[in-house]
């Protein structure tokens, strides 16, 4: 297996499949938390939002995002999109609840404090509760980039040319278990690295954070 | 001369299953400009509603509370809240917290600087103030807290159980730090308890609360001099208003036949 691996590393796949991989973890990634902390936020100040929006992520959170990949295929074809699409909705899916969660924690006496100080509605939502909830958020966004990550391989199943994911559909039509193998472990060691680049950054946002 | 905070005829009902539940009922009462007046009572007895209607947190089903003769239509930095669970901002240092209120009141930076360091030395953290709260007791926190709320420079001060939370020793040292200021610089304070003897060593007047439904049972002078020191704290007289009060709080005549 390790002399698979030296192979992959030295033609370049594995880093361009590895890279491929992440692309696409990323995009979906960044997509799927850039519109799920709006919305998450929406659905925790606004009752209104909650009412309308929670019904409907509540629901499809239920459903596996890689249950959708054949009607993704469907709907947007077998380039990018779809890809992006699924991982997307797996990020998006475990950071809104996060977001939202974190809202509706938000310590009652901080926002009276606030407003008891002159703070207006705009100044409580921005001074308070999103620092208050950037914990919540942060756990958010490492749940998703782990749901992303792991979405990832099925997605490339969707026609792929490159990819981690695409490289062990590929091998497996071959009945090549180290290529398998390597792709499985690569997999693992970027998700780690990510999740530890993420935790990182969580300690040093949220050091004000009382730690039990 | 025209009372600082005036409630009339207040009532607050908190509608319930298939009944109203009536957390205040009929509540009048006046207090002065510079006033220091202590509200205790048993759980229940509504005291904190009486406070968060003055901070403009709570509205009165029927009524009025008014500051200055003005009705209270919501919160304003003219009036500054204490909270018992001390209501800092976690990722803000004492500093930082201290100037919140500051910010809000666009204070420039170098004014606010200065006060925020002044309300800071005021409460002794003067070696916290680029601290997290979470590094800093009970005692300090609650510290911060006031000097958040000196910063901005309220007329009246509405403290809510400040001290509830705290170790005997630091409540003493707050208490006595609290009068030191508020004889240095006078406000109107309302300062709820449930701790008799606190009641009477800081307040010029203790109102006593009843509950179901939340009333006021009798109002009680302390006649007692400032600046009060352990010796007032010990003293013969000061023992008779505690034991006055103290009968009034906890040996209650039923609903209904109390003043």
């Amino acid at each position: 297996m390790s002399s698979r691996a030296r192979e992959l590393l030295s033609d370049g796949t594995l880093t361009e499949d590895a890279l491929a991989s992440l692309q696409r973890v990323l995009l979906g990634f960044a997509l799927g938390t850039l519109v799920a902390v709006p919305v998450g936020f929406l659905m925790g100040w606004y009752p209104v939002a909650r009412g309308l929006l929670e019904p409907y992520v509540q629901f499809f959170r239920t459903i596996p995002p890689l249950a959708l990949i054949p009607l993704v295929i469907v709907l947007m074809g077998i380039g990018e999109t779809p890809k992006i699409f699924v991982i997307f909705l797996a990020a998006f899916m475990s950071c809104v609840v996060a977001a939202f969660q974190g809202v509706t924690g938000v310590d009652r006496t901080l926002i009276d404090a606030a407003r008891v100080l002159g703070a207006s509605d705009r100044t409580v939502f921005l001074k308070v509760v999103i620092p208050a909830s950037t914990p919540f958020i942060l756990v958010g966004m490492r749940i998703g980039l782990g749901a992303a990550w792991a979405t990832v391989v099925a997605a490339e199943m969707i026609g792929a040319q490159k990819g981690l994911g695409f490289e062990m559909v590929h091998a497996q039509t071959y009945y090549d278990v180290p290529t398998i193998f390597v792709g499985l472990i690569s997999i693992g060691v970027i998700g780690l690295v990510m999740d530890r680049l993420l935790l990182l950054a969580e300690r040093r946002l949220t050091a004000w954070q009382e730690r039990r | 001369m025209s009372p600082k905070i005036s409630f009339r005829d207040v009532v607050k009902t908190y509608p319930m299953k298939n009944t109203t539940f009536t957390a205040l009922g009929q509540v009048s009462l006046d207090i002065g400009d510079r006033e220091f007046v202590a509200v205790v009572g048993p759980s229940g007895c509504g005291k904190s509603t009486l406070l968060s209607m003055v901070a403009g947190l709570v509205e009165p089903t029927s009524g009025t509370v008014t500051v200055d003769g003005a009705p209270v239509t919501g919160p304003g930095p003219d009036r500054g809240v204490i909270f018992q669970q001390y209501a800092l901002f976690p990722w803000l240092t004492v500093r930082g917290n201290v100037e919140f209120g500051l910010k809000l009141a666009h204070v420039p930076a170098a004014e606010r600087r200065r006060r925020a360091d002044h309300a800071i030395e005021l409460v002794g953290l003067a070696d916290f103030a680029d601290a997290l709260p979470k590094t800093l007791s009970g005692g300090m926190k609650q510290r911060c807290a006031i000097a958040r709320a000196y910063a901005v420079d309220p007329e009246v001060l509405l403290m809510d159980e400040p001290f509830g939370a705290l170790d005997a020793l630091t409540r003493v040292q707050l208490q006595d730090q609290l009068l030191d200021t508020w004889t240095q610089e006078r406000r109107t304070v309302l300062f709820i308890t449930h701790d008799v003897d606190e009641a009477v060593y800081l307040a010029g007047r203790v109102v006593v609360m009843a509950a179901r439904p939340g009333r006021i049972h009798r109002v009680i002078d302390v006649d007692l001099p400032y600046p009060r020191t352990e010796e007032i704290r010990l003293s013969a007289e000061f023992a008779r208003i505690r034991n006055d009060v103290w009968t009034h709080v906890y040996h209650q005549s039923p609903a209904g036949s109390a003043a």
